[in-house]
């Protein structure tokens, strides 16, 4: 065992070729984040203004700012989020802790993989074939249907894969002092697993948040402010959509503004959630 | 195979306990008879034919190698092995004189008035204090004081007081691993159970814990009936009145600790303990 033996040194090699190599990969991946970003900042940072949240989108050839947008987008996303989250949890929870026997389990796992799977754009379509054809105008409520059916199936199976981390030895202690089944799941398992919980939650939120096919034949588009969830309904990603597409030099600035916003009240409402629950047990 | 510590072992373990084995009356009634008791995983059968009494206000030990069914007989007890689909005990076990094994038992009752203290520490995401209120308020409503005052007395008979009443809003998990399994003994002990499972629950501590431990078993073994696994011998010459030698889902041999240690009937048994097997 001396340091200049063959196969010391040998290892020496493959020890700095893998480290090489992950270091590459992580270059690439964090590379291409660091980009994104600061285009997203070079070009939005010089829309970003009071107006973009006090003004609603303007007319052709007038300024404005994305208030209607800001606010369509806060009321769907938190309807979706407020229908998805107890429904994903609860059927995360029965996958985990009740699904141990029998086919239903297994048959959800693998509907849900298949939703977690689709394309949002088929989802807008369910939707306006459903909903939107039968009522014969486009709404908020629609687009808010459409976001809680793409978030489900992230918070199911979060929750699940979190769950399922918990040792079993915990639930045998819990289930030895005598506790009933849906005491040791919601006050010891759910417990344990509450910050992989909330990481699946704060998940879904972000992907419907910039989620714009499904929204383009559910919510359409609204230029005015509307607090009416029945009603078309302006929201940022369509906004970007069309704005970034348009010839108007102040339409395309607005569009990195509401891309600067969407990117960063995520990442904001990931710092804070995660701090204030990195506190608690 | 020979170990260092395997003259030791030949020492009369009385000696070693430094206190003479209580002797039951022989007709006092056992507080758990055990009567053609059969475990299967599955199709493997984990248990044979067990037949066992433990009695009241006594210690009793399962001893054997690695796989012999020590930890899945303690599991009978309790039932624990409902929990997993496959697993099926047939027999009996009558606890005060009422069949355990059968259907319409409640297991969650049974579970209450049986307690468990597993290998490792399982302390619950939450605060010491709530860790011993959670199995109390399970089947008791106290007032405040009255749970204040049960979470004290169950965490001094743990022998963790002094150590943590500064700090009873601190998470559970924030405790030292031998805290933490003196901290899952007050949780047993403080919902009053009247049988306390404990398997192998000094593996994973270090000696001055696990001297704390048996000291707790010594304490405790007045007001309820114990039942312990380890891998331990002296551990359990050292804690038990009564020990029970398994092999391979069988009971070898079961008696009076001193009897077992000293001068055991059977062969097997006796290479278990010096050491020339196992």
């Amino acid at each position: 065992m001396s340091d200049s033996s063959v196969l010391y040194r040998k290892r020496m090699r493959t020890n700095r070729a893998a480290l090489v190599l992950s270091l590459v990969a992580m270059a690439i991946g964090m590379g291409f984040l660091a980009w994104i970003l600061v285009v997203l900042l070079y070009k939005g940072f010089g829309a970003l203004s009071l107006t973009l949240f006090t003004q609603p989108t303007p007319a052709p050839g007038s300024e404005g700012g994305l208030s209607n947008a800001i606010l369509g987008s806060l009321m769907m996303v938190g309807t979706a989020t407020f229908i998805a989250t107890p429904i994903g949890i609860l059927a995360g929870v029965y996958l985990s802790e009740f699904g141990r026997r029998g086919w239903l389990a297994p048959a959800t796992r693998f509907i849900n993989d298949i939703l977690l799977s689709a394309p949002s754009i088929v989802i807008g379509v369910f939707i306006y074939a459903v909903y939107v054809a039968q009522v014969q105008h486009f709404s908020g409520w629609a687009g808010s249907m459409a976001l809680t059916l793409i978030a489900i199936p992230v918070v199911v199976r979060t929750t699940e894969n979190m769950l399922n981390l918990v040792p079993a030895t915990l639930r045998e202690a819990a289930t030895a002092l005598g506790a009933p089944r849906w005491k040791v799941v919601l006050h010891v398992v759910l417990r344990s697993a509450q910050a992989g919980v909330l990481t699946g939650i704060l998940l879904a939120v972000a992907r419907v948040s910039g989620e714009t096919a499904p929204l383009l034949f559910t919510a359409l588009n609204n230029q005015f402010t509307s607090f009416d969830l029945n009603g078309p309904m302006a929201n940022l990603p369509v906004v970007i959509f069309q704005f970034a597409m348009s010839p108007y030099e102040n339409w395309n600035s607005l569009a990195w503004g509401g891309a600067i916003i969407i990117t960063f009240g995520v990442l904001c409402l990931n710092i804070v959630v995660r701090t204030l629950f990195r506190k608690k047990i | 195979m020979q170990s260092p510590v395997a003259t030791k072992r030949d020492m009369p373990f009385s000696q070693l306990r430094g206190e003479p084995t209580s002797v039951v009356s022989s007709d006092a009634t056992p507080k758990i008879k055990i009567r053609n008791l059969d475990f299967f995983y599955g199709s493997f059968q984990g248990l044979k034919h067990i037949n066992l009494d433990i009695q009241e206000g006594m210690v009793t030990a399962f001893i054997g190698p690695s796989g012999c069914g020590k930890s899945t007989l303690l599991r009978t007890l309790n039932r624990m092995y409902d929990l997993y689909p496959g697993q099926r005990a047939t027999g009996e076990i009558l606890l005060n004189g009422r069949n355990v094994l059968s259907p319409d038992q409640d297991v969650n009752a049974l579970r209450a008035k049986v307690g468990m203290v597993f290998q490792k520490p399982t302390p619950f995401p939450m605060s010491i204090y709530e860790n011993i209120a959670f199995g109390v308020r399970l089947y008791e409503s106290l007032s405040r004081a009255d749970m204040d005052n049960r979470v004290e007395w169950a965490l001094r008979k743990a022998a963790l007081w002094d150590e943590v009443k500064s700090k009873l809003n601190q998470s559970g998990l924030s405790l030292s691993g031998g805290q933490q399994q003196r901290l899952c003994i007050a949780r047993g002990v403080a919902v009053k159970p009247e049988v306390l499972l404990l398997d192998e629950p000094t593996s994973a501590l270090d000696p001055i814990s696990t001297a704390k431990v048996e000291e707790l078993v010594h304490e405790l073994k007045s007001e309820y009936t114990i039942a312990i696994v380890t891998h331990n011998m002296q551990q359990a010459a050292r804690v038990s009145d009564y020990t029970a030698y398994m092999y391979l889902g069988e009971l070898v041999e079961f008696g009076l600790t001193d009897e077992i240690f000293i001068k055991p009937k059977r062969k097997e048994t006796e290479d278990y303990i010096t050491g020339r097997f196992g």
